[in-house]
């Protein structure tokens, strides 16, 4: 197999289902395990794969999280643009993602927090005053229906029979 | 009076149907009898076809199906197979291959008029070939031979009563494969015995190990061959029940006059759904990749299990042997059901020689197949394999 199929294969695996062992995406794309082995230790020293994460609906859980989306304005600074800024927004735990877009503002930052009031005063004391914010737009999160390609109600599945020839 | 025409009544019911009742009805059963995809219609096609009933698309159409529709299908064929079929006249749009199937088969037959059937096969071929009045002559593939249909033992059948060959491969029930040098002599046959090919070729892009032949284009062969294809198993819309048949300009014309007064159209909402699915055609790919994963995944599970299994190029199906556990096919599958909860469809359904096999779908996800396979590994113990 061509190493980028390869590579492309077992990020694609990995990406559905970071659980899957080595030997079975070894069987699933006909190569030995230990190329498998080295293929994904390499893509995680490169940086490729970050992490293996699960993507939990906290709702459902019964675990009160608070989360809010909030819009950024920015001044670039002259030598770094946005990135120091958002290098710096980055650091805080309570920030799970940043993202530089295009359109009516600059950063998009997603915030996550017990209460409003805490995520609230978390914007307003940590992220409001850096000297490159221009301004804030805060959007607190009501449901989420789907997240990272997952849909978190699924509609209900047509059902297959059980034999068909 | 008897109540059924001999026709029909000549057909056994399978023995086998009150095994599948039972299954089809427990709930908590891991089903690898599925013959269909198990992901539901992308929904660019479902959503394509809700526009089309909102913009009240809800009338007959043409006999031979949407203009559209038949002439997006023209492109694709020639775009993937390198094979042209005029849109007006040449493909006729039809209630899945299984009515395409039929339609062939009464457009050429004749009263006792013999049709070349290989098995084990897809279980309608020989019904519809008595259905339309002609006489099925099986020819046994061997897994041995990888269960291809040898152009000589083609030769071995052929009377002055031989009027078609069938042929489906990728094959269902086994995933067999045909190379083009195979089809080939196969073409030579009908070629030099003046016979027509009914392929049905609805497994054809899900090929895994080299690339699918259509029939259609091999020297020759266009104007004998009655090529079948449909939307069911490549953009899993099986119950939309479209499909589609392609070949000279008579036959269709032939099997277009049965279509329009059995028929009559095939529903125009599925007409414009496919419509879409054409459009939308770049997903095929990475479905086949994944399709690859689980074949994988499901030989090599079952070969460690202690079942010889051989290895399928095209289709979803595995085809193992179970002649180690000195059950018969239906025995084995009851058992399995009761047992253990897994559904798997015996071999003896696609004719005598599927005998001593089990088919097993991977069209299910991959979950659904690890733990069938880790029952299964759990049966076979209390079988005395491994």
């Amino acid at each position: 197999m061509k190493e980028e199929r390869k590579e492309g294969e077992i990020l694609k695996i990995l990406e559905e289902d970071a659980r899957t062992s080595d030997s079975e995406i070894a069987r699933m794309i006909g190569v030995d395990e230990e190329e498998v082995r080295s293929t994904i230790s390499e893509l995680e020293k490169q940086g490729i794969i970050i992490k293996y994460k699960a993507l939990i609906n906290y709702e459902k859980a019964g675990m009160k999280a608070v989360q809010a989306l909030i819009e950024l304005n920015l001044s670039p600074e002259r030598s770094t643009g946005y990135d120091s800024v958002a290098e710096r927004i980055s650091k805080f735990s309570e920030v799970k993602s940043v993202r530089l877009v295009s359109g009516e503002y600059d950063l998009l930052v997603r915030v996550e927090g017990e209460t409003m009031r805490e995520v609230a005063y978390f914007v307003a004391e940590k992220i409001a005053p850096l000297e490159q914010v221009r301004n804030t737009v805060t959007h607190f999160l009501l449901k989420t229906y789907k997240e990272n390609g997952e849909i978190y109600e699924e509609e209900e599945k047509g059902k297959r029979l059980a034999v068909t020839l | 009076m008897t109540l059924i025409a001999d026709r029909v009544g000549q057909i056994k019911s399978s023995g086998i149907r009150e095994f599948f009742d039972i299954a089809q009805r427990m709930e908590d059963a891991i089903s690898l009898g599925v013959g269909e995809p198990d992901f539901v219609t992308p929904w660019s096609i479902r959503e394509a076809c809700i526009f089309s009933l909102e913009k009240g698309y809800t009338s007959y159409t043409s006999n031979w199906g949407l203009l559209e529709l038949r002439e997006m299908l023209s492109e694709k064929l020639h775009h993937d197979d390198s094979v042209y079929y005029d849109p007006e006249g040449e493909l006729l749009i039809t209630t899945g291959v299984s009515e395409a199937f039929d339609l062939a088969l009464r457009a050429i037959i004749n009263p006792g008029d013999e049709v070349i059937i290989h098995e084990p096969s897809y279980v309608s071929y020989k019904p519809c070939a008595l259905f339309a009045g002609g006489i099925p002559v099986s020819i046994e593939t061997e897994v041995g031979d990888e269960f291809k249909l040898r152009a000589d033992r083609i030769e071995d059948k052929i009377t002055e009563k031989t009027k078609a060959i069938v042929l489906n491969y990728p094959n269902n029930p086994t995933g067999a494969t045909l190379t083009k040098k195979d089809l080939e002599q196969i073409a030579d046959v009908a070629n030099e015995h003046d016979l027509l090919v009914i392929s049905d070729e609805i497994y054809g892009k899900l090929t895994y190990d080299g690339e699918h032949t259509c029939f259609s284009t091999l020297n020759g062969m266009k104007e004998r061959t009655i090529l079948l294809n449909g939307f069911s198993k490549a953009y899993a819309m099986t119950g939309w029940r479209i499909g589609y048949a392609a070949g000279n300009k008579d036959i269709i014309e032939a099997m277009m006059k049965i279509h329009q007064y059995t028929m009559l159209c095939t529903p125009i909402t599925a007409q414009m759904a496919a419509v879409e699915a054409l459009r939308c055609d770049d997903e095929t790919a990475e479905m086949v990749y994944e399709y690859n994963r689980r074949r994988r995944l499901m030989v090599e599970g079952l070969r460690e299990l202690g079942l010889s299994c051989f290895e399928p190029k095209g289709a979803f199906y595995t085809f193992p042997s179970i002649a180690n556990t000195g059950l018969t096919s239906a025995e084995f599958a009851k058992r399995l059901l009761f047992e253990h909860k897994v559904v798997v469809i015996p071999g003896s359904v696609f004719g005598d020689c599927g005998e001593g096999f089990i088919r097993c779908s991977y069209a299910v996800s991959q979950y659904e197949l690890k733990e069938a396979l880790n029952r299964l590994g759990r049966f076979l113990v209390t079988c005395g394999v491994k």
